[in-house]
């Protein structure tokens, strides 16, 4: 087993619990639920996994029609069928119509690979119950060609969720869980500094106290999240927009500048206005 | 210990399992985590929990454990009763430790002790925010991340980072309770699956190839029809408030379990019984409202709808104009019921008070005349009869029906 320890990548800061979370899903191949707010870095985590422990990544996105099947193998009889009628010599050979899902590129894999399963609580309720002996034993049996398909390596399978449906108990069983939780202003600070290694001093705190004032508004129906202050800090950046500009005392404007990239429907836009019209009207 | 603390767990509310405490060993017999408690925290939680719903119990009993009787030890800082101290001893030390309590002199002169250090301490930090781990030479541990050691107040030494993670109990909001029956509720509500093909086609409908193929003269020509979905529209409407509130758990449950099984999902509140005016948001309820004919408008009769409330009330309520309790209602609750009866055909009312209970209660039954004895309770068997009557349904329709169990045919 690979002595590479996870510390996090130059593009990627990773808290203490959740190294520890991913090296021992490492050191013990068990498979490691990631559950989180929506743009806390789920997915992103399985990329800086592999790129910081060099490993190859297979991707498997979940989307509401997959099938677990489609992750092992697909038996493709249409294209045999077709095939039978021009004659062709290939269909002698049931092989050649067995197409390859992402589990099984990840377990024929010269090296340990890196198997991310993104978004599996889109499937059907089912999905993961379907899963289990893949994920447990980390072998499948090819019922086409009777052949038993075993990992060369037991792949670092990261597994991400997020709870649109509940996840049966035995699956979970299986696997390790780390919740990541919303950063703190701390945290932020570090994760805007490791994106915006140039950003200046005053602007990303004043952008930083006003992302944590929009997060804490009470009902919004969408709170930003660190991909949206992201995208919300390179559009400051790409308007040059002064640090100032933020501090906004001026009675005519509401809301922050840009507000589009952290609140993302009008319903949000709205009441966040007439919060801050209110707040103003209290201070007075 | 480790023991302990996985039954403690397991008391504590924390669904662990045995493979997973063996995982956890494993983990730590592979050192995976150094020798420290914020490492082994991780670890544990890692391991154990797998719900972030039960992080919050799981840093409580985390911390009861590691932290010895710290809570216990809270209430006695004052007075420092020696009985309550003893006892606690009496569960926590081993023999042998109980044998060195005896060398220091007996239990009246350690407390004395204790009870002096304890009030230097406060002297000295001038009245003490917080208290401070005693240094070394007490039995009662500090030092060390011992579970069995009496610690007093939480910022002791080199733990400190360790012991602030699982006091400042994160993950509070995250315990709401919601125990994981959702799954069987939605193992019980899948029954309502009515699947349609919509959609674009992209399997392959084997009757109709071979049929085409056969047409074609032995050419092969495929055909592909949409996939099968769920296509059932659902609408709920909950009771809130008043009496209701020991419900509240169950009718959440219930309400995560219909939304991650339906698409159409709809959802409105009332309170006691449905009149003129529903809401979505409970705390803008007075505000923002929808009005129940536009609610008759705007979703067609093909929605299914589930009405969930203990229809436990005066029965002026149903009755009488102006029954509500809270605003004046032109109708009385009774002709809006019959509307929203008369406009969905597929309708229940799930109850979630105990069945045998409802015939003490004179709205439950004028309720239950009302909507044609489609109540139900809410229990498995009962929203497994209430699913099933939503599909196929064989209630008579007229207010005064025979009872359920008495009916053949």
């Amino acid at each position: 087993m690979a002595n590479a320890r996870f510390t996090g990548t130059e593009r990627y800061v990773a808290t203490p619990d959740l190294m520890m979370a991913v090296n021992a899903a490492v050191t013990l191949a068990r498979p490691l639920l990631i559950k989180g707010e929506p743009g806390t870095g789920k997915t992103q985590l399985a990329e800086e996994i592999a790129r910081s422990l060099e490993r190859p990544l297979y991707e498997w996105h979940i989307k509401s029609t997959s099938k677990a099947q489609q992750g092992l193998y697909e038996y493709d009889a249409v294209s045999r069928l077709r095939d039978s009628q021009l004659g062709e010599e290939r269909v002698r050979d049931i092989r050649n119509y067995i197409v390859k899902g992402r589990l099984w590129e990840a377990f024929d894999s010269d090296v340990q690979p890196v198997l991310l399963i993104d978004e599996i609580d889109k499937a059907d309720i089912e999905f993961p119950n379907d899963l289990l002996r893949e994920l447990d034993r980390m072998e499948f049996y090819v019922h086409e060609t009777r052949e038993l398909v075993k990992a060369r390596h037991r792949p670092i399978i990261l597994i991400t969720s997020n709870n649109e449906k509940e996840l049966p108990d035995a699956f979970l069983r299986r696997c390790f869980f780390h919740f990541i939780r919303f950063p703190d202003a701390q945290t932020m600070e570090k994760i805007v500094r490791v994106h915006f290694p140039d950003l200046k001093k005053e602007l990303l705190a004043e952008a930083l106290g006003t992302f944590f004032d929009v997060r804490d508004t009470p009902g919004l129906k969408k709170k930003p999240s660190t991909s949206e202050l992201l995208d919300w800090i390179k559009l400051l950046l790409a308007e040059d927009i002064p640090a100032d500009a933020l501090r906004s005392d001026d009675p005519k404007k509401t809301i922050p500048v840009l507000h589009g990239a952290l609140l993302k429907n009008e319903q949000d836009v709205h009441l966040f206005e007439q919060l801050v019209f209110l707040n103003r009207r209290a201070g007075r | 210990m480790l023991v302990r603390f996985f039954t403690d767990l397991r008391a504590g509310g924390v669904p662990v399992s045995l493979p997973e405490f063996l995982s956890l060993l494993e983990a730590l017999e592979a050192r995976v985590a150094a020798l420290s408690a914020q490492e082994f925290y991780y670890l544990a939680r890692l391991a154990l929990v797998k719900d972030e719903r039960y992080f919050d119990r799981f840093d409580r009993v985390f911390a009861e454990h590691f932290e010895g009787a710290q809570q216990v030890f809270e209430k006695i800082v004052a007075e420092l009763p020696p009985e309550w101290l003893r006892q606690l001893t009496e569960r926590l030390l081993t023999d042998e430790e109980k044998a060195r309590v005896e060398g220091l002199g007996g239990w009246d002169k350690l407390l004395e002790t204790l009870r002096q250090r304890l009030r230097e301490q406060q002297e000295r930090h001038e009245g003490g925010t917080k208290w401070i781990g005693t240094g070394g030479s007490s039995p009662f541990g500090n030092g060390g991340f011992n579970p069995q050691g009496v610690r007093i107040g939480s910022t002791a030494g080199r733990h400190r980072r360790a012991v602030k993670v699982w006091d400042a109990r994160d993950y509070r909001n995250f315990d709401d309770g919601v125990e994981l029956g959702t799954r069987n509720l939605k193992m019980a509500l899948r029954r309502l699956r009515r699947f349609a093909r919509e959609g674009a086609p992209e399997e392959l409908d084997l009757e109709g190839t071979i049929d085409a193929t056969a047409r074609n003269a032995g050419l092969l020509d495929l055909k592909l029809v949409a996939e099968r979905r769920n296509a059932v529209k659902l609408l709920l409407l909950l009771d809130v408030g008043g009496s209701m509130d020991p419900h509240v758990k169950i009718c959440e449950e219930l309400f995560s379990a219909a939304r991650a099984e339906f698409k159409h999902l709809e959802y409105f509140y009332f309170h006691n019984f449905p009149y003129e005016k529903l809401w979505k948001d409970n705390r803008r309820r007075f505000s923002v409202s929808t009005s129940t004919m536009a609610l008759l408008r705007t979703f067609n009769s093909d929605y299914r709808v589930v009405v969930i409330g203990d229809a436990t009330m005066s029965p002026y309520e149903i009755e009488q104009p102006g029954g509500s309790v809270e605003h004046w209602n032109e109708e009385s609750g009774r002709v809006w019921m019959e509307r929203i009866a008369a406009h969905f055909p597929r309708l229940v009312w799930l109850n979630p008070e105990p069945e045998e209970r409802w015939k003490w209660t004179a709205s439950v039954e004028i309720t239950r005349q009302l909507i044609g004895n489609r109540m139900f309770p809410l229990t498995l068997q009962g929203l497994d009869a209430a699913m099933r009557e939503l599909k196929h349904p064989t209630s008579t329709k007229t207010p005064g029906a025979v009872p359920r169990a008495g009916r053949d045919s």
